[in-house]
């Protein structure tokens, strides 16, 4: 199943990036049922797009910081080789 | 903007310098993008033709493409020539443009001169965050063939071979 297909799973997801939320605190924003939440979050985390974990009698729910990371990491190499043919490009036209 | 701010993504910061002075550098980097642009990076359906970023507060940065079309990619938010340059990032994580500025990433390339006619060039790329739900869906977009990931392979065996 396509993890981002669903509109509501990418409000949620949307929502994490603000921070770590339990299942209550997110229900109460969505015009779902929990266990619809917790079914998309069960979605979310398969395509670990999503990290939970249990603080006291509650779960909590946060974005996968390694998206995130592929990102930078990406941008990190990407700049590194625009900005070196920029280089180039400036020298040479001297 | 929503509750997600600055800060939780660390910027990508980056330095070189250039023989040439800041005048020069800034030129080459704006009116001269085409002339460094990697080919291969851009979001058109056919292959780029040219590059360019528009010399003014607001311009467009967008390519030129062979099928005839015109893909936007960014906006120039701030034009400081020689010294400071400003660019709106509108690229979702699956290559697709973003029409809202909230939604997008921005880079900012500072030239400062240095002794012997040198410049140094700093550009810092922020605020993924902004990108959303994208964001969080970049494990899937950098991985997929069509996301950066990909085109990132492409511009590497193209900057290889040149």
């Amino acid at each position: 199943m396509d993890a981002m297909g669903d509109a509501t799973r990418r409000a949620i997801l949307e929502r994490l990036l603000a921070g770590p939320m339990a299942v209550g605190e997110l229900a109460r924003d969505f015009p779902v049922s929990r266990p619809a939440i917790s079914q998309h979050l069960r979605v979310l985390k398969n395509a670990q797009l999503v990290l939970d974990r249990p603080l006291g009698t509650r779960r909590f729910y946060q974005v996968n910081p390694a998206g995130i990371d592929a990102l930078r990491r990406y941008f990190d190499r990407f700049w590194s080789d625009a900005l070196a043919a920029f280089k180039k490009a400036a020298e040479e036209a001297r | 903007m929503t509750s997600v701010e600055s800060g939780r993504v660390t910027p990508v910061r980056k330095t070189i310098s250039v023989k040439v002075p800041a005048e020069r550098a800034f030129e080459v980097f704006t009116a001269g993008f085409d002339t460094w642009w990697p080919r291969s990076h851009h979001i058109g359906k056919s292959p780029m033709r040219t590059a360019i970023v528009e010399g003014k507060a607001g311009g467009r940065c967008y390519s030129q493409q062979e099928d005839g079309t015109d893909c936007d990619w960014g906006r120039v938010l701030v034009w400081e020539p020689p010294t400071r340059v400003v660019l709106a990032w509108q690229i979702t994580p699956d290559w697709q443009y973003q029409p809202d500025i909230a939604k997008s990433s921005e880079v900012e390339i500072t030239f400062t001169p240095e002794a012997g006619g040198t410049t140094r060039v700093d550009l810092e790329h922020r605020h993924f965050e902004r990108h959303g739900s994208g964001a969080a869906a970049m494990k899937a977009g950098v991985d997929s063939p069509n996301g950066w990931g990909g085109l990132l392979r492409q511009y590497a065996e193209v900057a290889e071979k040149s």
